[in-house]
């Protein structure tokens, strides 16, 4: 397995760290003039989503994570994993909820994704930015009223709920940011 | 269309180190400080463990010989004052190899200085004087804090920096979240207060004032005399502002013999890091036998001077052309 050094600390670089797969997101160099030269490293541990900061002395190393993202298309959930596959190559990925966390909220049939693998097995999974959603339930809201202000909740065909505008009615399709978790527009079909 | 030709600072900080420059030779002008230039490229180099150094070839046909990028102008400057040349400063590249960040460039510029008579105190004086001449058009600080290490040291984190103990430097460092330094640092008291000082004191000497950190642990000596009352500290001075270290500054080792001994201590330790292997620089050796006068000197990095200056988060700002772009 490959080793990294920190002077090649960068932002995104993979390394396993306490046994775990993690990301760099900050390498700082710390020297005092007439000392030991530390580098400050801000890591996600890509398990568990934590952020932590760690020292290392400077030219120690850390061995390189096999982690990769690849885009996917969802296929389905079976009740306790959910299929994803790799469309060039037909091969098939499941995760079970707790790798699948939040993504959850905007996974439908047939959409796009970015699954992370490590060693091979899903490791999280990232929606794509915008999805398009049905709305399954929504209260009726007052006809004409265009405005958009206030909103009330709808609930989307993946479980999801997300605040509306007035006049956004059960059954349209509406376009929504996964970052946020924000309603953008209506979809005309 | 490719950028990269472009500098990556502001062009107008280009004028202010112009001025940063200037005022610097003005302000030695006016007390009477000869400018003086020593060779970059030398014969010799420090022994400093924790300075790498660049080597190039001199090829003088059919001799070839290993020649050293200074990392620090010191040894030649010292030479000089050995020689009789009074009070001197020097602008100039120090070159150190390995050394890339937010805070560092391989190539950087400093400024150095000696005052024949000083001590260090009277340093530390003038240290102010500069620094607040050449902020002036910039920005005002609100004061200058003279603190010594044992003090800001226990004050920021309840330990005492003079005497190593093992079990408090520990749970400190478990207790605030730092239990890799553990590991790191063993049983080495001068790593552990490399550690704890860059990580959990030299922040949060921030608050918009010049500070002066003065009497090191006798460990981290380097060049420094011992101090004549106390021999567990060291007369040697740090500079801060804005919690970045800017310079470090001796009231100078004249002693030959205590020099001397320094060099093979640190050629040990650099045999027993597996560190590239260096020879000790006779001609200081020589220059301090022959007499070199009570003298205090300090190097200050004038590119992180100019982002204190400015308030520039990276030395890539006030850098014509980083290592990178070079």
């Amino acid at each position: 397995m490959a080793t990294y050094s920190t002077n090649e600390f960068k932002s995104g670089l993979k390394v396993m760290l306490d046994n775990d797969p993690c990301a760099i997101i900050e390498n700082e160099f710390v020297k005092p003039g007439k000392g030991q030269a530390f580098n400050r490293v801000k890591i996600r541990n890509l398990k568990t989503g934590r952020v932590i900061e760690r020292t290392f002395k400077s030219g120690d190393s850390l061995e390189s994570a096999d982690v990769v993202d690849i885009e996917m298309q969802y296929l389905y959930n079976d009740g306790s994993f959910r299929h994803f596959m790799v469309p060039d190559t037909f091969e098939q990925y499941q995760a079970d909820d707790k790798t699948v966390g939040e993504a959850s909220n905007w996974l439908k049939d047939q959409d796009k994704c970015t699954v992370t693998l490590w060693n091979d097995s899903p490791l999280s999974v990232v929606p794509a930015n915008f999805v398009e959603l049905a709305i399954t339930e929504t209260d009726p809201g007052l006809r004409g009223d265009t405005s958009g202000g206030g909103g009330k909740p709808a609930t989307l065909e993946t479980g999801a709920v997300v605040r509306v505008p007035l006049f956004v009615q059960t059954g349209e399709i509406i376009k929504v940011d996964t970052r946020t978790g924000e309603y953008v527009s209506r979809v005309k079909e | 269309m490719n950028f990269d030709w472009l500098p990556s600072g502001d062009l107008t900080l280009l004028k202010s180190r112009a001025q940063l420059l200037a005022a610097i030779r003005q302000f030695f002008s006016e007390r009477g400080v000869l400018e003086v230039e020593t060779p970059l490229l030398s014969q010799g180099i420090g022994t400093d463990p924790q300075l790498a150094f660049f080597t190039t070839d001199y090829q003088l046909y059919p001799r070839r010989q290993t020649m050293y990028l200074q990392t620090s102008p010191e040894f030649a400057m010292k030479r000089l004052l050995a020689a009789g040349s009074g009070s001197i400063y020097q602008i100039c590249k120090a070159f150190r190899n390995g050394e890339t960040g937010r805070l560092h460039n391989p190539e950087f510029t400093l400024l150095e200085w000696y005052r024949v008579g000083f001590d260090l105190f009277d340093l530390m004086d003038e240290v102010e004087e500069l620094v607040n001449a050449v902020f002036l058009p910039y920005r005002s600080l609100t004061c200058t804090h003279r603190v010594s290490y044992q003090s800001v040291f226990m004050q920021h984190t309840g330990l005492d920096a003079l005497r190593f103990s093992l079990t408090d430097y520990s749970s400190y460092a478990e207790k605030t979240g730092l239990a890799e330094a553990i590991t790191i640092c063993g049983t080495s008291h001068a790593l552990w207060l490399d550690f704890i000082f860059s990580h959990c004191v030299q922040p949060k000497l921030n608050d918009n004032a010049l500070y002066l950190v003065y009497g090191y642990p006798a460990c981290q000596s380097s060049l420094a005399r011992l101090n004549a009352q106390n021999p567990e500290i060291t007369d040697r001075v740090e500079v801060f502002i804005d919690g970045v270290e800017l310079g470090n500054g001796y009231y100078e080792l004249t002693d030959a013999r205590e020099q001397d001994e320094r060099f093979d201590r640190e050629i040990a330790i650099r045999r027993l890091q597996g560190l590239p292997d260096v020879t000790k620089d006779v001609r200081l050796l020589q220059a301090l036998e022959s007499g070199l006068p009570d003298c205090a000197g300090i190097a200050i990095g004038l590119d992180r001077l100019l982002m204190r200056m400015t308030q520039s988060s990276s030395i890539d700002q006030v850098l014509a052309f980083p290592v990178a772009k070079a």
